[in-house]
């Protein structure tokens, strides 16, 4: 079955949550652009979005309707390419409204699972949970009338695991999309031992129409991105109690100072707890339990996210994208506040800010904000400088920073020894381009 | 032809070039609307001249506001300006991104046919109202219909980049992108000397990097970058046309207006491609015709206000001057020629691509900058205008080399 045909008919599992909604919104308008070649004008394509709420569908569906119009607009070279032979249609608009209800046309929204009983294409984005997923798999695959491929969207549970708990022969991928998947350029593609090639030869082709940049990485619990990142965010949480014993300090100051090294000292777009906060400390917590159990000589597990999560402090976003309070409090966005364990309360910034920035002492010189640093062209200079000024800084902030960054690198170093990731540079990919890093953690800086 | 009549231009008035760039922009937020912009332009004007009562007729530039802004008959907004406006004749003109000085011409052949001393012209365009990419559609309007089909998405700059693009071929890219780059940081230099300018808040250090940015035709356009195109802009302009008996009537001194002494005026055929892509050819027909009646050479001018809607359209504006032979226009602009502290300064205070470009409103704006500079008003972004050479040019320029209109100013020593 050639791509093209494989696409005809598609079932995105979960697809109104924050991962699914952005993979129907991705392979819907990849569909819909395959359906409007001459040769393909006869053919039939559905893509159905299954989730379990009918409110959850109706949200789901005015979210992509204003998300095909965002992309339409940008992509309107490539539109007005695809629709020259429509003489009816001149003008940008009229082009990007058509575009909009041909894609809109192929995506029903459905709540019965039975709808994915003829689908070539399963995408999964379930909530993190394996034997949810094993379920779904093998229900569908016990009652397909086609023999369906499985893609998964699991950050964190082995695919071979699922391909023999499921019973689907090899038929399953990871496909791991980034949060928000239409505009994270990276996917992790995750080979379980008994995967069929075919599906790897598809998904290669897929993510390239999607303009999007594959990284392969083994078939290990939590891959190379959550690799990094719960061990990062782990050792980000060690040192709270590290800083309030040795630096006196409070619970929310520890927070404020380590958040702050790890944005701005380290030069990283957003600090390790509102990194959590984004992801969702119900969703770390999650994806450290699944890990837990393959990694023999760590303990991936986080006794403080538990405490959160007890408080009913979960973070996570809404579905309009806006942060949910979780370590820290967000207005518009921005952190006002940050979680006070003790009195399980938020501490405004502005009353901390100044005694702890104090405490943390100055940026080392030579510092230039990750946003304009990710366009500098100068950037491995001016990062390679910076450092060398931290090195000789003996400042808290610079401590805790170069402390952290050899952390980052050791996390990176072992991803590939232990067969995690197949090299190097796939480790740094990921965090450039997953985490919108300005470096790779595995560098020579420090 | 020659003037008939002494002709002159009074109490020129800008707003701010409002759009992206300027710190008080936000999309999503509420702004001026037409009406807005037409009250502020016009009554900055009406207070220099001594209010409305001194104004015989008035002329609105307007592009395209029935499409960006569900708006037509726009000379119904003179009386909003000032009730003493109310039963004034009014009229409103329309010539693509020329609209401006065609507003000006119609106000100078007003005071040449005698049925005026005043005239207050004004010329606006609000553009934010809709995406860039919707505007695409709305500004195609001043090429020929049958061609937006197959025209490029972002239809203008489409032309402009098969301009540029036939230009690389025929004269040499790297020179012609460095002579683009460095147009590029005039502007914005010149515009950040100007408190209206839409580019005033522009802190950007390597303006030649960017300028020099290579072009991603995947999504934009195949051989121009973003920064050689003006942005999209909301704003008005407004001046006064006046007689010798207007300037009496309004109590104005002389030294106080510029003089008009060339208004050259062409049109090509709109459904026709340019003869040559590499040159100006309406433009240099336009300039020579303002020079001519004028009676002066290139030689005599201190300034030149002229249609960078692209940054290519300033390299082959230097052409159509007679400043520089065809193709040694870009090396005009290296050698620093075009800059403030040049042989002859264009754009001073940014020019379409720094200043902005609310396109019925531009033509005036270029009128209204040369007023200033003749008359020593422009603040930080004052040049010097030498005894011998008191004379300035504006050219503002309607769809792809089509719509043209070329005025010559003097200052009044």
């Amino acid at each position: 079955m050639k791509y093209e045909e494989r696409l005809e008919n598609v079932l995105v599992l979960g697809a109104a949550g924050k991962m699914g909604s952005g993979i129907l919104l991705l392979t819907s308008m990849e569909m819909a652009e395959l359906s409007l070649k001459p040769e393909n004008k006869n053919k039939q394509y559905i893509i159905y979005a299954l989730d379990v709420s009918q409110k959850a569908l109706t949200g789901l569906m005015r979210y992509l309707q204003v998300q095909v119009v965002k992309a339409a607009e940008k992509k309107i070279n490539k539109l007005r390419a695809l629709y020259a032979d429509r003489k009816d249609l001149i003008d940008n608009s009229e082009i990007i409204d058509q575009y909009v209800k041909d894609v809109m046309h192929i995506v029903r929204p459905v709540t019965t699972l039975e709808s994915a009983y003829e689908s070539h294409i399963i995408f999964e984005a379930a909530s993190e949970n394996p034997d949810l997923k094993i379920k779904l798999f093998s229900q569908i695959n016990e009652n397909s009338k086609v023999t369906p491929w499985f893609f998964t969207n699991t950050s964190s549970i082995p695919i071979g695991y699922l391909d023999k708990e499921a019973g689907l022969d090899g038929r399953i991928l990871g496909v791991h999309f980034y949060n928000p998947p239409a505009v994270q350029k990276l996917v992790e593609v995750i080979k379980a031992e008994g995967s069929k090639p075919e599906l790897s030869e598809f998904v290669s082709q897929y993510i390239k129409n999607l303009r999007k940049i594959e990284v392969p990485s083994y078939d290990f619990a939590g891959f190379i991105g959550n690799g990094h990142f719960m061990r990062d965010a782990l050792y980000g949480m060690s040192l709270i109690d590290k800083l309030r014993k040795e630096e006196k300090l409070s619970f929310a100051e520890a927070v404020y100072i380590i958040n702050k090294v790890s944005q701005e000292f380290m030069v990283r777009p957003m600090g390790i707890f509102q990194l959590i906060d984004y992801v969702g400390i119900d969703v770390c917590q999650f994806i450290m339990k699944v890990m837990k159990p393959y990694v023999k000589n760590e303990n991936i597990h986080s006794p403080l996210l538990d405490l959160m999560m007890s408080k009913d402090v979960k973070g996570g976003q809404n579905f309009d994208g806006s942060q949910k309070d979780g370590f820290l409090k967000y207005e518009k966005g921005r952190p006002v506040a940050i979680f006070d364990i003790e009195k399980e309360a938020y501490v405004p910034i502005a009353d901390l800010a100044s005694k702890c920035d104090e405490k943390a002492g100055a940026l080392p010189s030579g510092y230039t904000p990750w946003k304009a640093l990710i366009a500098d062209k100068n950037k491995d200079v001016k990062l390679r400088q910076y450092f060398d000024n931290m090195k000789a800084c003996s400042c808290l902030g610079c401590k805790v920073a170069l402390g952290y960054l050899k952390r980052s690198k050791e996390i990176g170093e072992n991803l590939v020894k232990d067969k995690v990731a197949y090299k190097a540079e796939d480790v740094n990919t990921v965090l450039l381009t997953g985490f919108f890093h300005a470096y790779g953690p595995i560098n020579d800086y420090i | 032809m020659k003037l008939r009549r002494k002709v002159y231009m009074v109490a020129g008035y800008n707003t701010i070039s409002m759009g992206s760039g300027r710190k008080e922009f936000h999309p999503k937020k509420p702004r001026p609307g037409l009406e807005d912009y037409m009250k502020e332009a016009g009554q900055g004007v009406l207070k220099q001249i001594g209010g409305s009562h001194h104004v015989d007729e008035c002329v609105v530039g307007n592009f395209i506001a029935a499409r960006y802004n569900k708006q037509a008959n726009l000379a119904g907004f003179f009386p909003f300006i000032d009730e003493g406006l109310k039963f004034k004749p009014c009229v409103r003109v329309e010539g693509a991104c020329g609209t401006g000085a065609l507003a000006l011409a119609t106000g100078i052949k007003s005071v040449l046919a005698e049925t005026a001393d005043v005239v207050l012209v004004i010329g606006v365009e609000v553009q934010n109202s809709v995406k860039a990419v919707y505007g695409a559609d709305i500004l195609a309007a001043a090429g020929w219909y049958k061609e937006r089909k197959d025209g490029h998405a972002h239809f203008f700059p489409g032309k402009f980049s098969d301009r540029a693009g036939a230009y690389y071929a025929r004269f040499g890219f790297e020179k012609t992108r460095q002579a683009m780059a460095i147009w590029f940081k005039n502007a914005i230099e010149n515009a950040r000397l100007c408190p209206t300018a839409q580019e005033y808040h522009n802190k950007v250090e390597d303006l030649m990097g960017l300028g020099l940015m290579r072009a991603n035709p995947k999504a934009f356009v195949e051989n121009l970058n973003v920064f050689d195109c003006s942005k999209v802009s909301d704003g008005a302009s407004g001046i006064a046309i006046v007689s010798e008996e207007g300037l009496k009537k309004c109590g104005i001194p002389l030294s106080e207006a510029v003089e008009i002494k060339g208004l050259g005026m062409a049109e090509y055929d709109i459904t026709k491609p340019p003869a040559d892509p590499t040159k100006l050819e309406t433009t240099a027909v336009a300039v020579k015709k303002a020079m001519d009646m004028a009676g002066i050479s290139k030689e005599e001018l201190a300034t030149v206000e002229c249609h960078d809607c692209f940054t290519i359209a300033g390299i082959m504006a230097v052409e159509a001057i007679g400043l520089a032979e065809h193709g040694n226009g870009a090396d005009f602009i290296i050698e620093g020629h075009t800059a403030r502290n040049g042989k002859i300064p264009f754009n001073t205070t940014g020019g379409l691509v720094g200043w902005g470009h609310p396109t019925g409103a531009t033509g005036v704006h270029q009128a209204v900058t040369i007023w200033e500079q003749l008359t020593g008003k422009t603040g930080d972004a004052q040049i010097n205008i030498p005894q011998d050479r008191p004379y300035g040019l504006s050219i503002n320029m309607g769809g792809d080399d089509k719509t043209l209109v070329s005025i010559v100013y003097k200052k009044n020593i």
